[in-house]
């Protein structure tokens, strides 16, 4: 198989995003396919709890940050300007630099004049990768109090293989580290709940991947219950509702044990087999 | 000597904001003369991140000598004092109220960050 990234997003958290990105690994793999799962939700990464991988190495992940020789420093104030994160402030003679607010740019060592900056690593977090019963397991895992997760969801991302399906398990919401983590996927798999919450976030995860022009379909988990509200928003959109999955309080019980549903409740198998055969179609 | 206050409207009648880098206003009173200026801060009030830090760097331009406000965080206080500007926190009241206690001299400058970042 090509390589071939899906992404499973959405707006609203605790939609079922682990639920249905580690279900439909396993699917896959039963299937004979060569697949990873890359859990990109560095700051709460909990698809590790279902596929329960074999860790066989970790890596420390680094940001650049500026560090100024105050012998060389002019006091120029170049280097604060172009910093649009405020990780460098000039006080007079005296500059402070922020590491923590630093996005590893690098315009302040571009633009000093004096060759005043140099740039030492700062540790976000960790990647972590191993074997998960024939899925190839990858994970982010942000150091606790980082706020800077998109550098380590990079990092996660560069373990995409070049052969073989993909399945990325996306954060929520619609911010910067969920679009780092659904770009350049060949499908963005929306979980969504029928609810007046549900239907809000989906609307909002729906708006940012039409503007990355990213094809799209939708999940509505625990389809049974809430309203018609989000059904009705995907029919007048013309938007694909690829599954709907009851509200089976058995599949809660398991999630609660750590178990995948499609362990626990042999029956699922077939529902995240068509699913995926949804998706991937003719290269199943 | 030149002193901010951290105001939600731009009068003396203003209510102090609590707030120092995300305050809607800035309001620069002269001690010795009582002339006063304001400065909006809406650019810090709306910024993404790093908003204590601009603000205290718009206050080193000003060049007050201290400011009085409700809180300071560690990266707001970490940049006043490097511009030697002292911070006066825990205030309340309107603009006015707050350099009349000041000027009676009732107010200690802290010497840390007295809330987490982002409270």
């Amino acid at each position: 198989m090509d390589r071939t990234i899906i992404a499973v997003a959405s707006g609203k958290g605790g939609t079922g995003k682990t639920t249905v990105a580690t279900n439909l690994a396993r699917v896959a793999s039963i299937q004979g396919l060569e697949v990873s799962y890359l859990d990109c939700d560095v700051e709460e990464p909990n698809g590790h709890i279902f596929l329960k991988p074999r860790i066989e190495n970790s890596a420390p992940i680094c940001v650049s940050v500026p560090v100024v020789d105050e012998g060389k420093c002019t006091a120029c104030g170049k280097c604060k300007e172009i910093c649009q994160y405020s990780a460098i402030a000039l006080l007079g003679k005296t500059i402070l630099t922020f590491p923590n607010l630093c996005h590893d740019c690098g315009g302040c060592m571009l633009v000093c004049p004096t060759g005043a900056i140099t740039e030492t690593g700062r540790e976000v977090g960790v990647v972590e990768e191993g074997i998960a019963d024939g899925v190839r397991f990858v994970h982010g895992k942000l150091r606790i109090g980082e706020a800077m997760s998109p550098p380590l969801i990079r990092a996660v991302r560069k373990r995409i293989p070049d052969s073989g399906l993909s399945i990325i398990d996306a954060p929520p919401g619609t911010s910067c580290p969920v679009i780092q983590s659904v770009r350049g996927a060949d499908y963005v798999l929306l979980i969504t709940e029928p609810t007046p919450f549900g239907l809000n976030d989906l609307k909002l995860a729906v708006e940012m991947l039409r503007v990355l022009k990213l094809p799209f379909g939708v999940v509505v988990n625990r389809a049974d219950m809430g309203d018609e509200a989000v059904f009705n928003y995907c029919d007048s959109e013309s938007i694909d509702v690829l599954l709907r999955i009851p509200d089976d309080r058995r599949i809660a019980e398991a999630y609660s044990r750590g178990q995948l549903a499609t362990q626990a409740l042999p029956e699922y198998n077939e529902v995240f087999e068509s699913l995926l055969k949804g998706i991937v179609g003719v290269q199943l | 000597m030149k002193v901010a206050v951290t105001a939600k409207g731009t009068s003396l009648e203003s209510e102090v904001d609590q707030r120092f880098g995300r305050a809607k206003c800035l309001i620069v009173v002269d001690t010795d003369t009582d002339e006063m200026d304001v400065h909006d801060n809406e650019v810090n009030l709306n910024a993404a991140q790093g908003a204590g830090i601009q603000t205290a760097q718009n206050l080193a331009g000003l060049g007050v000598f201290a400011v009085l406000t409700g809180h300071v965080g560690p990266n707001a206080f970490r940049t006043l004092s490097a511009a030697e500007i002292k911070a006066y926190t825990g205030l309340h009241g309107t603009v006015g109220e707050a350099i009349e206690e000041f000027k009676a001299g009732s107010l200690n400058p802290v010497d840390s960050a007295d809330v987490e970042g982002h409270w």
